[in-house]
């Protein structure tokens, strides 16, 4: 089965409807199929071995998207913020590509190698008057839909690659077709080269819920186009959502009553936010997703009922919900497991195992699940009593004091209970006597003094035990995230190495 | 059959993907469904003519087989004559 089924089947049932709006263009159901029909015949023309996207959101990203899969190519966001020397790699690796979006740079950086380029509007204007054959065949999708490269914190990137039936085994099992009411709309501002970027794609096209993308984010403009367009759902990560709160507590209005479901993943959200959050949006349905790219996006969702539900609890237990993610979806499995293989107790971490027909756990260099399925995420975490899931970082952040793990999440949650300290990262340092010992990074809150360092000591004294005292305390004034609010803990370790 | 194998319905305008299969004849209209369409269409029998909806999943008791409706008709899905039923799972907020 092909992913271009979910696009054939919303141009066969709702061929006019308005499935996309960008930059002030329209594109119906039926309008975008054609494209990406026309597209197969510029990527076959091509003799390319990838499609590659070198560019923000558009129209483009769709059709190439279904166009690389009808052509049986795999299709390859790539990211455009990527330094020179790490982007002209990834080039070399997907050579020959058809590449869709920054010409120039590809020219510069990846000569003599083969590759077929188009700037944006070249490539739609191609697909939109190619000539397609009558009664043409098209891939039967059996291979490999997406190539992302991930974003390779301890080695080169690697190559996730996700085929046809995972990616429609997530669509067909989380998304009913044509659910949404011809009024809903969702507003996608997610980079291209992000698995949720993509996967907000097939599932609002199979929901036929209009997508409004926004190709870059600023909070002002997310507002207006989400007023403009009477936006009915929302994906964000937690800096953009912050960034939006701050917006509006600074007086910036806008009408986004329309406004009935925000979903967030990507990174960590701060619990002051999602709070501030939940009062100021007080009938809007909050979903927090975890999900990575190596299973097509979401295995764990925490809905809106019980967003609330924690929100207003006076059980702690219930409020502590609040930082899960969730529970997995029902096409999902999902387990702790300890270093030697075997599944913690409730309430104990480890590492979080998926395994689902969804899950590809595959890179193009080796496939990375166990014999009987399991995708060993690297990420940390537990599941309470009830099955909700908690994380607590990458497995690989754990620090190990002479012998002991200590997740940092755990640490960084006592500092966060400090009324001056809006920020914090904790992460391994050196140390001579036991290996590995905790170094902290702080910020302090605007216009707060600056506690003492042997305050913080204390705090964390007090609240775990003597191991996660830092030995060294660093004040800064703003921790380093990427694009998504992932905290970058490879660039704090630097900082507190220098 | 394979997953992602398309089959037509011989008695009306009715196309499904399958996803899970065993051996047993998928039928629409109580008609073997096949990857062509006959020339003349056959008739449907009154037992399997409540419709198939576009874009349902359509599972028998024992889970060995699912198809998705890509194209709605008149006929109604069976494996060897016993009628499939559609899957109804609890509708997931949208997550991304």
């Amino acid at each position: 089965m092909n992913i271009a089924l979910l696009l054939e089947m919303a141009a066969e049932a709702a061929p006019d409807r308005i499935g996309l709006v960008c930059d002030g263009k329209r594109w119906s159901y039926v309008q975008l199929l054609a494209a990406a029909r026309g597209a197969v015949e510029l990527i076959e023309a091509s003799g390319a071995s990838h499609v590659a996207l070198l560019d923000e959101s558009s129209e483009a990203a769709v059709i190439a998207l279904f166009g690389a899969g009808l052509a049986g190519v795999p299709y390859c966001p790539l990211n455009y913020r990527l330094a020179d020397a790490d982007l002209a790699g990834l080039l070399d690796r997907i050579a020959p590509a058809l590449i869709v979006g920054d010409v120039a740079r590809v020219e510069k950086l990846s000569q003599g190698k083969g590759h077929k380029t188009f700037a944006r509007a070249d490539f739609v204007a191609g697909a939109i008057g190619a000539a397609v054959p009558e009664g043409r065949e098209y891939d039967e999708g059996v291979g490999i839909a997406v190539q992302l490269f991930t974003s390779g914190t301890t080695a080169a990137p690697k190559a996730a690659i996700l085929r046809h039936s995972n990616l429609l085994s997530y669509i067909l099992g989380t998304v009913e077709f044509a659910g949404a009411d011809e009024a809903d709309a969702a507003l996608v501002c997610v980079p291209p080269y992000h698995i949720a970027g993509i996967s907000a794609l097939m599932s609002s096209i199979y929901a036929q819920r209009r997508i409004v993308m926004l190709p870059a984010f600023a909070p002002e403009s997310w507002l207006k186009l989400a007023e403009a367009e009477g936006v009915t759902n929302a994906f964000v990560v937690p800096t953009m959502l912050a960034r939006i709160i701050d917006t509006l507590d600074k007086g910036h209005s806008a009408n986004i009553a329309s406004l009935r479901a925000i979903s967030y993943g990507g990174g960590k959200m701060p619990l002051e936010i999602i709070q501030r959050a939940l009062e100021l949006f007080p009938s809007t349905g909050f979903t927090n997703a975890y999900g990575l790219t190596e299973t097509s996006s979401t295995v764990a969702l925490l809905g809106p009922g019980e967003h609330r539900d924690a929100h207003g609890s006076d059980d702690p237990k219930a409020r502590a919900r609040l930082a899960s993610v969730g529970i997995p979806l029902p096409t999902v499995e999902i387990e702790i497991r300890d270093e030697d293989g075997n599944c913690c107790a409730t309430g104990e971490a480890g590492e979080i195992y998926v395994r689902g027909d969804q899950v590809s756990g595959e890179y193009k260099e080796k496939s990375a699940l166990t014999a009987d399925g399991w995708f060993p995420t690297r990420d940390a975490g537990y599941l309470d009593e009830e099955g909700y899931l908690f994380l607590s970082g990458r497995a690989d952040d754990v620090i190990v004091r002479g012998g002991e793990n200590m997740s940092p999440g755990e640490i960084e949650d006592v500092l966060l209970t400090h009324p001056d300290i809006a920020d914090a990262a904790a992460v391994a340092i050196p140390s001579v006597e036991w290996g590995e010992a905790v170094g902290i990074a702080v910020v302090v809150r605007d216009g707060q003094p600056q506690p003492p360092e042997a305050e913080l000591k204390e705090l964390i004294r007090a609240r775990l035990r003597s191991s996660r005292v830092p030995d060294k305390v660093l004040f800064v004034s703003e921790l380093p995230y990427n694009e998504m609010g992932k905290l970058l803990r490879r660039e704090v370790k630097v900082l507190l190495a220098n | 059959m394979k997953p992602g194998t398309r089959l037509k319905s011989a008695v009306c305008d009715t196309e499904v993907m399958v996803i899970r299969c065993g051996d047993g004849a998928i039928q629409c209209g109580g008609v073997t469904m096949g990857e062509t369409k006959p020339e003349v269409a056959e008739n449907p029998s009154a037992d399997h003519a409540n419709g198939s909806l576009m874009g349902k999943r359509y599972v028998d008791a024992a889970g060995a087989y699912e198809l998705l409706c890509v194209k709605p008709g008149k006929g109604s899905l069976s494996v060897d004559g016993v009628a499939l039923v559609t899957k109804d799972a609890k509708p997931l907020p949208a997550s991304d």
